[in-house]
């Protein structure tokens, strides 16, 4: 029972169609994402990726169709909400990297890191030696670990980034959505960053679930797609869409169509990377 | 780094201060006490002779008062922490969003009826509740834009409470208008019985604090706390009343006092900042209190010792330090 249940899909989908405003984001959209895999989500801007990462986080409600996540039913909308139970157990397994960090207070950067505990956390609990523990180790991953006492308002768009990842990486999740990761990161740390995405879902080095974990990653740079992800969904724009694995999906001719424009796939020991014409 | 132990030394050392601002308000006035009055008086031991008097005046005068403003500062500093957090915008304060006079134009309103005292009290509650949710409903958010905007809200809301008090007070029979000026410039000296302030005081903050890691969260925004599995509607609606009980029970017990919720978490916050200490509402919830109540107290025992034997409103101290801390906050806020 315990192995069928890591076993089972972090996300799936079935039907699921989803509108903002006049957009159509995806049209009966039959999905699922198994741990250990990482998906790459591609399109142009507007066509609704985040609204669609949104709504996968539960977030937000879908108009119709089926979609659970990480073992708990999202109804449609105009659904009642979940209940204490089910947002607590979604908050303990899957982990959503926002596009955009405020922090209008001043506060520190393990402070900030360390709110990443929180579903963790009781009521009257207060962040142990151990949450600490973790909240430093991310930080470390991250190439934050000298600035834990800095005031994260004085932080560059590069470093709140990498906190928001650190952030992330302390609340454990088993099931990883990424909107744009990699904004404001220069080209080192765009690649450290995915590696240790890519190390997290092939290893499993945290206590609090057993299976493997899995990444759902908004991304516009398809080289990094397929370079990062083993996986791929493209969404047009007009609800439709296409799933696979990344190297039958991420060609130059669907990106042609995906993007509207010209690209050429260029092939260097092994990695294929691609440019536009 | 927020830990039980450094939140237990700040709040006792915050008590201690506090402490420290009752025995000074008890004591400074014109007629002296004695340690041994002080004694007899906070002991409940019947004085005898010369010192009955002073112990009287302990007793009936100062007391009530001192412990009135005191509940009537922390009330204040708790609303200001909260709304600050509710709206993300560490500018806001009940009195320069004119929650304050919301509560203001209820009690008029009602006075101007010749209703009883509980139905004024109810009305105050009911006007600072519709203040709040005008400036809520129009301004929440955290970009610059917002942020003008909550200000501005805030402004125009005040602006026309102002007038609608005006308006009032020309129209008022003669004999309310002296009862009526006191909701206007907050005054602690009318205070005869500060229980109710301080019963809802300490309940506003047991109510807050087993939220206050959430509120933490919440400060940072809408969606990272709906992500970590936090009930923002409820919670938010939890504090949004909270925020207005303890404004408009302020406000009841001594009239619009300005400033107080605006500089006390502000500063209290630094300070921890400061310290490296971080900014947890779970420490800085009750420092607030612990510091907004004293800091009234202190001023408002200036405000009656200065200019003795008249006394000022302590509203117009408040006042006279809040605008220029207030417009250098506006300033720091450009350039970050």
């Amino acid at each position: 029972m315990r192995s069928a249940l890591h076993e089972a899909p972090l996300i799936f989908t079935r039907n699921l169609s989803l509108r903002i405003g006049n957009t159509n984001v995806c049209h009966a959209l039959n999905w699922q994402v198994n741990p250990g895999e990482r998906w790459a989500i591609l399109g142009k801007n507007g066509v609704g990726k985040s609204t669609l990462l949104t709504t996968l986080a539960g977030l937000r409600r879908p108009q119709h169709g089926e979609l659970n996540l990480c073992g708990v039913q999202i109804g449609v909308s105009p659904a009642p909400t979940l209940s204490r139970q089910a947002q607590q157990q979604i908050a303990k397994r899957r982990g959503y990297l926002a596009q955009h960090h405020s922090d209008p207070f001043s506060s520190t950067v393990l402070e900030t890191a360390l709110i990443g505990r929180h579903p963790h956390l009781g009521r009257w609990d207060w962040e142990s030696a151990r949450d600490r523990d973790i909240a430093y180790a991310a930080l470390n991953e991250v190439d934050l670990a000298g600035l834990a006492d800095r005031d994260v308002q004085t932080l560059s768009g590069g470093e709140r980034q990498r906190l928001a990842i650190a952030q992330l990486f302390t609340q454990q999740p088993q099931l990883f959505l990424l909107d744009e990761p990699l904004t404001h990161l220069d080209l080192s740390h765009q690649v450290a960053v995915m590696e240790l995405f890519k190390q997290k879902t092939q290893a499993n080095d945290c206590s609090t679930h057993t299976g493997l974990s899995g990444l759902v990653a908004v991304l516009h740079d398809p080289g990094f797609a397929v370079r990062y992800c083993d996986h791929a969904l493209l969404l047009f724009g007009n609800g439709e869409w296409l799933a696979g694995p990344a190297r039958d999906i991420i060609t130059a001719k669907n990106l042609t169509r995906l993007y509207g424009h010209p690209l050429r796939e260029i092939v260097s020991d092994n990695d294929r990377w691609f440019i536009p014409c | 780094m927020p830990s039980r132990r450094r939140a237990f030394f700040v709040l006792v050392l915050l008590l201690a201060l506090a402490a420290l601002s009752l025995v000074i308000s008890l004591a400074a006035g014109s007629i002296a006490v004695t340690w041994s009055d002080l004694f007899t008086a906070l002991s409940g031991g019947s004085p005898t002779g010369e010192a009955s008097l002073a112990v009287e005046i302990i007793r009936g005068l100062r007391l009530p008062r001192a412990l009135g403003a005191f509940a009537c500062g922390g009330l204040l500093a708790l609303a200001g922490a909260l709304m600050q957090i509710l709206l993300r915008n560490p500018l806001a304060d009940p009195y320069v969003l004119g929650i304050s006079g919301g509560a203001a134009v209820g009690a008029l309103l009602a006075m101007l009826l010749g209703v009883a005292l509980w139905l004024i009290n109810l009305a105050a509650f009911g006007g600072a509740f519709a203040a709040m949710l005008i400036v809520f409903g129009l301004a929440h958010g955290d970009n610059s834009w917002t942020r003008t905007r909550l200000l501005l809200t805030g402004v125009i809301v005040a602006a026309g409470c102002g007038a609608v008090v005006a308006l009032i007070l020309s129209i008022a029979p003669e004999s309310q208008l002296r009862g009526m000026l006191f909701w206007l410039m907050g005054d602690a000296g009318q205070i005869s019985e500060p229980r109710p302030a301080l019963a809802i005081l300490a309940l506003s903050l047991l109510l807050a604090l087993p939220f206050a890691r959430e509120l933490n969260i919440l400060a940072r925004g809408d969606v990272l706390a709906q992500t970590l599995g936090i009930s923002v509607t409820q919670i938010k609606r939890g504090i949004y009343f909270l925020a207005a009980l303890a404004t408009a029970t302020a406000v009841t017990t001594a009239g619009s006092i300005g400033f107080i919720g605006l500089i006390v978490p502000h500063l209290t916050r630094l300070g921890l900042m400061k310290l490296g200490w971080g900014n947890d509402q779970r420490l800085l919830l009750p420092a607030a209190t612990l510091a907004g109540g004293s800091l009234l107290l202190l001023a408002d025992t200036l405000a009656r010792t200065v200019l003795a034997p008249q006394q000022l409103p302590v509203g117009v101290l408040t006042a006279l330090i809040g605008v220029p801390v207030f417009l250098f906050l506006l300033g720091r806020e450009k350039h970050a």
